[in-house]
């Protein structure tokens, strides 16, 4: 079980790679990527700025892991999010979820991406031709959440 | 009693500060922002229906109990992921 917060980028191939690396018992793995869109609400994003809250980051996504760990066998979960300067087409967010069977980790995976859209401390700032501005937090994203 | 307040996001940037000691008699967290909210001005975002906030680096509510020394935080929602 890991969490990472980094400013570098990450290889998603490699990352899924090491979900089953080692661990024969391991039947299904689940990953999501995030990744940055040229294009949002309407606007072209040039690119943009992830800020974060340091210590609170690590530990609300700790605790999302270990609440992911209660509720589903799981055998690995790996949470990295990306902060500082992003451009369209990289990586953000990868959440590797490994269990013996497909849908633990199908419903683990989706449960961490939604609880971290809604409890991890990231705030996107956006980069435009119309200037910079700060992404709202979205109604359907706390709707997500809540079915769990 | 003593506590620290940190800001993120476009509360950060509107304050422009990222933090501040505060001190008064409070209980709770609601406590620390209505003292926020009286010196006015752009402090009047603390008002805004959907803030977050957290105590000790823990997400919470604003009937959350505050001691002394700690650090509470007040956000907007959150748009990471």
């Amino acid at each position: 079980m890991g969490v990472r917060v980094q400013q570098a980028a990450f290889d998603p191939g490699l990352e899924v790679n090491a979900m089953h690396a080692a661990n024969v018992g391991v039947g299904a793995v689940v990953a999501f990527v995030g990744y940055v869109r040229d294009f949002n609400d309407g606007r072209e994003v040039a690119g943009m700025l992830l800020e974060h809250y340091p210590g609170m980051t690590e530990k609300a996504l700790g605790k999302i892991v270990v609440d992911a760990s209660e509720r589903w066998p799981l055998l690995k979960v790996e949470v990295l999010h990306r902060i500082g300067a992003l451009e369209p087409g990289e990586p953000i967010v990868f959440v590797g979820v490994a269990s013996a069977h497909r849908q633990a980790a199908f419903d683990a995976c989706n449960f961490i991406m939604d609880y971290l859209k809604t409890r991890a401390p990231f705030w996107k700032k956006e980069n435009t031709a119309q200037g910079a501005h700060w992404v709202e937090g979205k109604q359907s994203d706390q709707d997500a959440a809540g079915r769990w | 009693m003593k506590v620290r307040v940190v800001y993120f996001a476009r509360y950060r940037e509107a304050l422009g500060r990222d933090g501040e000691q505060l001190e008064g008699d409070f209980k709770v967290v609601d406590d620390v922002r209505q003292a926020l909210l009286e010196q006015g001005g752009d402090y009047l975002l603390l008002a805004e229906q959907n803030l977050m906030c957290a105590c000790n680096q823990d997400l919470c509510k604003l009937d959350e109990p505050v001691r002394e020394g700690d650090e509470v935080a007040f956000f907007p929602p959150v748009t990471g992921g």
